[in-house]
Formats: structure tokens, C-alpha cells, sequence
């Protein structure tokens, strides 16, 4: 027998306050306060929380199988949940990569197991992220992990028939092809930002071009083979530009931006802490300010989190011995909230759309997830608590890593309660 | 509290004025040649800053009265000091030594003020590395006590008893941009500059 | 509280005038049959070496060591770096072997700043290099050299040809001289200049020919052999004729204009072998320079209970200074 949860007093996508009852996996009855009644409800008081659809991250890496040094996927889901999601899409770029049905399922079933979030697994788009060969996509599509989303994430099919014919190949399953966009030549031994700063430093700069460079062309393939290209992290103010010409084009084009690269600046690169290492690399105050705008207009359709856990060694080393990545999920709301609602250029439940709605609807699991808070929707639901300050403390983060950038920052809001089909995972902003 | 033109507050109180000076040095200049039985192989070395600039007024003391220039120089002991670690890394001062070099020579070390001694310990360690002098001898301006060091002066311009708060400042016109020069005695607060 | 060498740009003009006149008296001393002062005795100086340097390494050593300093060569090769130990973990080696100082050099930019402000260690760190970012030492004996030469260095142009995108040097000496008041100009074919050069407080040329009259001293840098495979330019006789320093360019710079180099030289690619054999031609002399110039940075840095250059850092203060973006 699931609990039965009567949400009291919450406000609906940050708007008017409302009752929830969620019983047997789904949203029973939506009323206006107080007009809710069930018998044996385990009563939640919601003044002042706000509720979202559960977040869904297109964009995790969660390092099993091969790095459970790092992050496992019961610790990275666990990280997940208290991050406001109910479903990550667990990236390829594992040991085994997961270009196999084998491996995705076998991520598939690790999720179904931990019992967190929903674990979706990403499919490699070639074999071993080699870049040479397309991987079996049909194979992973058709496995119990129901692949939907493809992508050499950490690698970019810089091949350009190659990624004309992966474009192509999937549109047999409605698949989408997730592209990590950097030019390869461009940014050989690259280590940060390209730019005056980089020059100053010393260290290999990441031009911009090379992003946008792979963008341009990959705008254009999907348009020439009318298939469906997401476009991970873009970081720089051409991308956007880019993305919203593809877009006025009426192309089938998506993009997702992280938090980091919503907040942070390569200004934090001077003191060469590899916590601030990460791929893309962050890019100028401008870039941030471009990507917040295309996010609020909609030209950038999701932020996803790109969480990528390191182990203390790969971290705790000179610049360019570091691994570049960043956790995200569990301070993702948080920094969205302070960049995006905290300064007026979005609402809730335009949060609700670029980290719900949006990303299930890329990845393809609209069906479950990214639904409205509505009777008869599944239960998958997060209360926020917009008015909570935390101080951000690595070591009290569930992920097994430790490796965020916001160590001793203070962040707005923090995550009550998710509900996964009706079930707590978080409670009282602790798992349940 | 208005200045004197020394830049000192009024209450240090001036124990050696301009013609004090002129005298105790041109009694040291004596005295060193009637010790050394004339200037032949004297060689002076002022420890900087106010040393260096009271070893130049005593070789041209020497001079006048012997008619012959003695090789004059600086010696400064930064890098020989003992107290080193216990204050902030300190410029160094010019070190110029004569071309004549200081081996088979009485060297006289020359200083403003002889407090614990341990200057010219340092002196004495540096000179070392310098070379071997026949003799070292020692003049200083004044003799304020104190010892911490089994050190005295050969030649002295005033002893000058003290107390250990207290502190002494030297004024010369060539170094501190004086009108005359003097010798002063207070506080450390009265006599900073 | 000043504990460091890292960056000449953390070195205001007062600290850098210190350091060269600093550098300037202890010269004097070297002329001495006994070179030896005791002013670092009983401290220990670490040559922590992960690139191989012999040059730098020894100068370092033989500065400690007339500093009466315990010196103590680690180098990559040899020692557990090689087998993977982290630079970390070699730090904290060294913190327990109680090392006053550690002089760094490493293949990657930024190692020395890590070293000095990661924590792993309390010594005072002073860059010997690290990877394309900055070499202070040698800028600072660049212009311990110029000053001598030149008598000053306000107003000075000097000239800068080479691989300034690769060469710490550069980006050292430009930061530096820009402070002592001297007019840089950084000559190179522009694949060989980092992007947002604009902002660096120096001119920049593509034409050397242009430059050389105007130039009280002028620098070659080392071209790389490796950097034709990387197609920074297409042949080495083509850099050669259009950046070398050859006896028909030298013959136009002004009558008492200088000839440097950082060393290791590739004669006959960007310097030929005569200029550097020439008259005007101080690279001996920068070598000795060094020992100076490095005995001054250690003084200051290590004689006193307090540093007396480089950046100050607050005490206790870890907490890094986190952006909030735009």
C-alpha cells in the first residue's frame, strides 16, 4: 500500500495556492485550499511552497558502469531526488560505454533498482565514442531502456557524414541526436575560455568558434535530413544567436544550457582551481548574459545539468592534470532560481517548462514526465521553498563526488519534498 | 605637537649639537692616527647609513690633518645579522669596499651609535668574509651602553648613559636632510622621524 | 602578509625597483673571494623540478646556496613524480620534510600558483616556470641586464620577437617591464600571439624590420622545433628570414641598443650564430645575472619574519572568491 499525501496550501507552478491529493502513483484531485479531504492522507502543509512537475535533467552523468569512484547511479539519483528530479537521462561516456543494449539496460535497471528517479538512459551515437562508426541505435531503442536520446557527450561527432547519418538513422525510432559541439582541431589541449584571459594565463584557450563552428553545420544538417538535433550546453552568445536563427527557420533544433554556465564566468579560472574546470569552459560575463536571455526567451529550451562527478584526485591537482566537469544536481533549482527568477527574467512556471516540460519532451518521455499538475497526471511532483537560503557545503552533498563550484556560496530555495508516481523520495528536504 | 627643524618633536632632548660633533670627530681622527702612529695602512669602514657618511667626515679630518686621504668605504652588515628573522626582510644598504682591499690593513669600523653590540658582531663577520685586516678597531659617534656583547669601542665620540626605553637618533646633514647636525635622546615615539 | 613569487603582475613597481636593487648589491658582493653570506642559514630551499631545467635549477641552487641555504634538488625524473605521485602529494612530501621554500618548475600553467594557495603546504613558493604562463625570475634578470645596460629602464623600448603565445618569458617580461615604465613591442607572426593580446600593456608588430631602429634592446625568443609540425608557420627558413636576428638586422638597431636571449638558443634559426657571439649581445651576462637576481628573491622572501614582495594575502582567508557571474 503507497502512502496517500495530501498536499496542503501550495502554489501550483507559483501561482494560485491549491490542495493536492496524490494517491496510487498519480495526482487524484487538485482543489482550492482547504476543499481536499482523504481519509488517512498524510497531510503535507505547503503555505508558502511551490509546486513544480518534477524536474527532468536531460543531461547527467552518473559514472556507472566504470567511475563508481565517483558517483554510482543509486548515489547520483539520490542526488537527483533532492535536486527536485524525477528523471535523469544518464549520459554514455561510461566504462563500458553505453553504445550497447547490454550496458544501457543494464543502467536502466540500476535506476529502476536505486528507486529515486527515473534513469533514462543516453545511447552512444558511435561505437566506443570513437567517432568512426554509428553505434547499434536500433538496438539500444529497442531495449527495455527504450533509448530515445543519442549523444558522444565528451566527444563531439565531428565527423560531418557521420552525423548526417546518425541524424538520418534515427529518425526510424523519433530519436534525437544529443551533440556535444566542439570542433576538434580547434581545441586540441584546450583548457579554458579563449580569450584575453586565457592569453594572461597561459593556458589553451577553447575559442568559441569551435562551438558555434559545429553548430552551424549541425543546424544545417538537421535541416537537410529534417531530423531532430539537440544541442547540449551551449555556452557562448553566437550559439544562441545560432539556435534562434535555426529556430526561426522552423528547423526541428532544441538546446539546453547548464546552470554553471548561467552563473559562473572564466574570471574564477585566475586562481587555476580545477573546481572551476569544466567542458565547455565558462565563458565570458557577456556569453552568460546571452544564454540567460535565450533561456528566458525560449530560444534555449532546457537547462540540464551536465552534473559530472569527480573523485577528490582528479580535482585537487594543477589546472591541467584536472578533470574538467562540475556536479549540478542537487544546486541546479537553486542557481536557476537566483539567475533566472530571483532577477525577474522568468516566472515559476517557466521554470516548470525549461526544466520539466521541455527536456521530457526532447528526450521523449512526455508520456510520465513534464506533465501539468492535474488530476489524473502521474505523481511526480517537487515543493519548493523559495524563501529558504542554504549555504552550499560539499560534504553534505549525497553525491558521492564533492566537486561543485558553489562550496561556501549561499543559494536561494531549497527542495521540501519530490514525489516519484506518488512516492516521496525527498522529505522535509532529506531522503525519505 | 609642533616639529623642530630636525623633524623632532620638541621634548627629545638634543645632547650633542653641531660643533659637539665637529669636535668628538676631529678628536677621533687624532686619536686614530696617533693609535695607528700615522695613516699609512688605516683604512675606514662606515657601517651604512649614518656610519658610511661619519666615515667619509673622518677620512677628510684625516686628511687635513695628515695630508694624506685614507681609503674610505662601506661595510654594510644586512645579511649578518642576528635578528634577521625577527622583523620583515630588509633592504640591503651599499657595500663598497677600496679598491686597496682590506687584507694586511687596520680597519677601522666606523658607526653612529654603539648600543648592544651585535651590529658590529655582524661587522666583524662580514669583514671575515672580506679578507683577513692586520687589525679591526672600532669608532663610534656615541656610546649609549648595554652591551649584549663582549664588544667596545676603540675610539668614542661621547658615552651617553641610557636607558634601555629610551633611544637615540643621529642627525647628519648629508643624510637626513638636516640644517645641523645633532645627537638626540627620548622615547622612541619623541625621537622617530 | 607577501609570501610568494608567482606572477611579475603581482609585483608593484616599488617591489620590483627593490628586487634590483636588492640584486644590484648583492652583484656587488660576487666579486668577493668569499662568496658565500650566512643569511639563510638553516634554511632549507627546495628545487622542485618536473620539467627539466638545468640551467634554471642551477642558477636557483647556486643562489641558495651562497645564501648559506640547505638546498634539496627534486626532480621529476628519478623521484616518485615520474611514477604518478601527484604534485600534491609531493608537496606534502616536502611540507614534512620542512622545506622553507620551494622553487617550481612544471609543465602546467597555474602549477606554482596551486602549489602556493591549495594548501598542501606553509613554504614559500617562487615560480621557476610553469608551463606557458610566467617565468618572474627570468624577466626579472631581463631587467636586472637592461637596467645595467641601459641606465634605467623608464622609457625604454624593447622589443620582443618570437613565440611570445608559447613563452612565459614574454609574458613575464611584459608584465614587468610594463611596470618599471619601459615601451614593450612584441613582434611575431600572429599565429604566434595569443588571442587578446589587445589588452597586454605592450604594442605588437608583425614586422620586425620595422621595429629593430627603434629598439634600445632586443629580445629573441626560442622557437620550438615543434612548433612547425604544429603549423604555426611553414618553414623554418621562411621564420628564419622574416624573425630572425641576423648581422644585417642587427646593423640597424641604434648604436647602444642590446642583444638578449632567454636561453637555450637555436642558433641559426632565430638568432644567427654571430649576432649572438657579437659585441652587443648580454646573454653571458643574463645567465650571471641571474644568481643575483635570484639570491635577491630569496632574500626577500625568506631572510625576514615577513616577505618583503609579492602579492599580499590576507592571513586565514581561504574562502575563494566565488563570482556570481554576470
Amino acid at each position: 500500500m503507497s502512502t496517500t499525501y495530501l498536499i496542503k496550501n501550495a502554489s501550483v507552478l507559483g501561482g494560485e495556492a491549491a490542495d493536492l491529493l496524490l494517491r496510487d502513483g498519480v495526482i487524484a484531485e487538485v482543489g482550492s485550499v482547504g476543499s481536499v479531504r482523504a481519509e488517512g492522507a498524510v497531510e503535507i502543509d505547503a503555505a508558502g511552497l511551490i509546486a513544480l512537475p518534477g524536474l527532468v535533467d536531460l543531461h547527467t552523468h552518473l559514472r556507472e558502469p566504470g567511475r563508481e569512484d565517483a558517483e554510482t547511479v543509486d548515489t547520483g539519483t539520490r542526488a537527483a531526488a533532492l535536486g527536485g528530479f524525477t528523471a535523469v537521462h544518464a549520459m554514455a561516456n561510461t566504462d563500458p560505454v553505453a553504445d550497447t543494449a547490454g550496458v544501457v539496460e543494464q543502467v536502466w535497471r540500476l535506476g529502476r533498482e536505486a528507486g529515486h528517479c527515473d534513469v533514462f538512459p543516453v545511447g552512444a551515437v558511435t561505437v566506443g565514442l570513437r567517432g568512426e562508426r554509428l553505434a547499434e541505435l536500433g538496438a539500444m531503442a529497442d531495449s527495455a531502456a527504450r533509448v530515445r536520446v543519442f549523444s558522444d557527450d565528451g566527444k563531439c561527432v565531428s565527423d560531418a557524414a557521420l552525423m548526417r547519418r546518425a541524424l538520418e538513422y534515427v529518425k526510424a525510432f523519433d530519436g534525437v541526436v544529443a551533440q556535444h559541439a566542439q570542433e576538434p582541431r580547434l581545441t586540441e589541449g584546450a583548457q579554458m575560455n579563449e580569450g584575453e584571459l586565457s592569453g594572461v594565463l597561459g593556458l589553451a584557450g577553447w575559442p568559441a568558434v569551435a562551438e558555434e563552428a559545429i553548430i552551424a553545420r549541425d543546424i544545417l544538417l538537421a535541416a537537410h535530413t529534417e531530423s531532430r538535433l539537440h544541442i547540449c550546453h551551449v555556452s557562448t552568445a553566437g550559439s544562441v544567436d545560432l539556435v534562434r536563427w535555426a529556430k526561426s527557420k522552423g528547423y526541428p533544433v532544441t538546446a539546453e544550457v547548464t546552470p554553471h554556465h548561467l552563473i559562473l564566468t572564466e574570471d574564477l579560472v585566475k586562481n587555476y582551481d580545477p573546481i572551476y574546470k569544466v567542458n565547455p569552459p565558462l565563458r565570458s560575463a557577456a556569453d552568460v548574459e546571452a544564454l540567460r536571455a535565450g533561456l528566458a526567451d525560449g530560444t534555449i529550451d532546457a537547462v540540464a545539468t551536465d552534473h559530472a562527478p569527480h573523485p577528490q584526485e582528479d580535482k585537487d591537482c594543477e589546472w591541467a592534470a584536472a578533470a574538467m566537469g562540475m556536479l549540478g544536481l542537487e544546486t541546479a533549482l537553486s542557481v536557476v532560481q537566483h539567475t533566472m527568477v530571483d532577477s525577474g527574467l522568468m516566472d515559476w512556471a517557466e521554470v516548470a517548462d525549461r526544466m520539466s516540460v521541455r527536456p521530457a519532451l526532447i528526450g521523449q518521455v512526455d508520456d510520465r514526465h513534464g506533465r501539468p499538475l492535474a488530476a489524473g497526471e502521474p505523481a511526480n511532483l517537487v515543493l519548493v521553498d523559495p524563501e529558504a537560503k542554504r549555504t552550499v557545503d560539499r560534504t553534505a552533498l549525497a553525491s558521492l563526488s564533492q566537486n561543485t563550484p558553489y562550496q561556501g556560496m549561499e543559494l536561494p530555495g531549497a527542495v521540501v519534498a519530490t514525489f516519484l508516481r506518488g512516492t516521496a523520495t525527498v522529505l522535509d528536504g532529506k531522503l525519505a | 605637537m609642533p616639529a623642530t627643524s630636525a623633524g623632532l618633536p620638541e621634548r627629545a632632548r638634543p645632547v650633542l649639537d653641531e660643533a659637539d660633533i665637529s669636535r668628538a670627530l676631529t678628536r677621533i681622527a687624532h686619536e686614530i692616527l696617533e693609535r695607528a702612529k700615522g695613516a699609512e695602512d688605516v683604512m675606514l669602514l662606515g657601517i651604512p647609513t649614518r656610519g658610511a657618511v661619519l666615515a667619509k667626515r673622518l677620512a677628510a679630518r684625516i686628511a687635513d690633518v695628515e695630508g694624506t686621504t685614507v681609503p674610505v668605504g662601506s661595510l654594510d652588515v644586512t645579511m649578518y645579522r642576528d635578528d634577521l628573522r625577527l622583523k620583515p626582510a630588509r633592504t640591503l644598504e651599499r657595500t663598497e669596499i677600496p679598491d686597496e682591499g682590506v687584507d694586511g690593513r687596520l680597519i677601522v669600523l666606523v658607526d653612529d651609535v654603539l648600543y648592544s653590540g651585535r651590529t658590529i658582531r655582524a661587522a666583524l663577520d662580514a669583514l671575515n668574509d672580506l679578507g683577513r685586516p692586520r687589525a679591526v678597531q672600532l669608532a663610534v659617534l656615541v656610546d649609549r651602553g648595554h652591551r649584549e656583547l663582549p664588544i667596545r669601542a676603540d675610539y668614542v665620540g661621547k658615552n651617553l648613559p641610557t636607558s634601555q626605553r629610551e633611544s637615540v637618533k643621529v642627525r647628519l646633514r648629508e643624510h637626513d636632510g638636516v640644517e645641523k647636525d645633532a645627537v638626540y635622546l627620548g622615547t622612541e615615539s619623541e625621537t622617530a622621524l | 602578509m607577501k609570501r610568494h613569487l608567482l606572477s611579475t603582475a603581482d609585483l608593484s613597481r616599488d617591489d620590483a625597483v627593490l628586487i634590483l636593487d636588492t640584486a644590484e648589491e648583492i652583484a656587488r658582493l660576487s666579486a668577493r673571494p668569499i662568496k658565500k653570506l650566512p643569511t639563510l642559514r638553516g634554511r632549507t630551499v627546495v628545487n622542485l623540478f618536473f620539467e627539466d631545467s638545468t640551467r634554471t635549477r642551477t642558477s636557483f641552487e647556486v643562489a641558495a646556496k651562497r645564501l648559506s641555504a640547505d638546498v634539496i634538488n627534486f626532480s621529476a625524473k628519478g623521484s616518485s613524480v615520474s611514477k604518478g605521485e601527484s604534485l600534491k602529494d609531493t608537496a606534502l612530501t616536502l611540507e614534512a620534510m620542512g622545506a622553507d621554500a620551494v622553487v617550481v618548475r612544471h609543465s602546467a600553467s597555474g602549477a606554482a600558483y596551486r602549489l602556493a594557495n591549495a594548501g598542501w603546504t606553509t613554504s614559500h613558493v617562487v615560480n621557476a616556470g610553469d608551463g606557458t604562463h610566467e617565468h618572474p625570475t627570468q624577466a626579472l634578470l631581463d631587467a636586472f641586464t637592461m637596467r645595467r645596460h641601459l641606465g634605467g629602464l623608464e622609457g625604454r623600448r624593447v622589443t620582443i620577437v618570437g613565440d611570445v603565445l608559447h613563452s612565459r618569458v614574454a609574458r613575464s617580461n611584459v608584465r614587468l617591464l610594463a611596470t618599471l615604465g619601459a615601451q614593450v613591442t612584441l613582434v611575431a607572426p600572429p599565429t604566434l600571439l595569443p588571442v587578446g593580446i589587445g589588452g597586454w600593456p605592450c604594442e605588437v608588430s608583425y614586422d620586425l624590420d620595422s621595429v629593430v631602429p627603434a629598439s634600445d634592446a632586443i629580445m629573441m625568443l626560442r622557437v620550438q622545433r615543434e612548433r612547425m609540425s604544429g603549423g604555426f608557420f611553414p618553414t623554418e627558413r621562411e621564420y628564419s628570414r622574416r624573425y630572425g636576428l641576423d648581422a644585417q638586422r642587427m646593423a640597424k638597431l641604434p648604436e647602444k641598443a642590446i642583444v638578449m636571449h632567454p636561453g637555450p638558443m637555436v642558433r641559426g634559426m632565430e638568432i644567427s650564430a654571430d649576432v649572438a657571439d657579437s659585441v652587443r649581445s648580454v646573454i653571458v651576462e643574463q645567465v650571471a645575472n641571474g644568481v643575483s637576481v635570484r639570491m635577491a628573491v630569496l632574500y626577500l622572501l625568506l631572510s625576514g619574519n615577513q616577505s618583503a614582495i609579492g602579492p599580499d594575502i590576507a592571513e586565514n582567508d581561504n574562502t575563494e572568491k566565488k563570482g556570481a557571474g554576470a
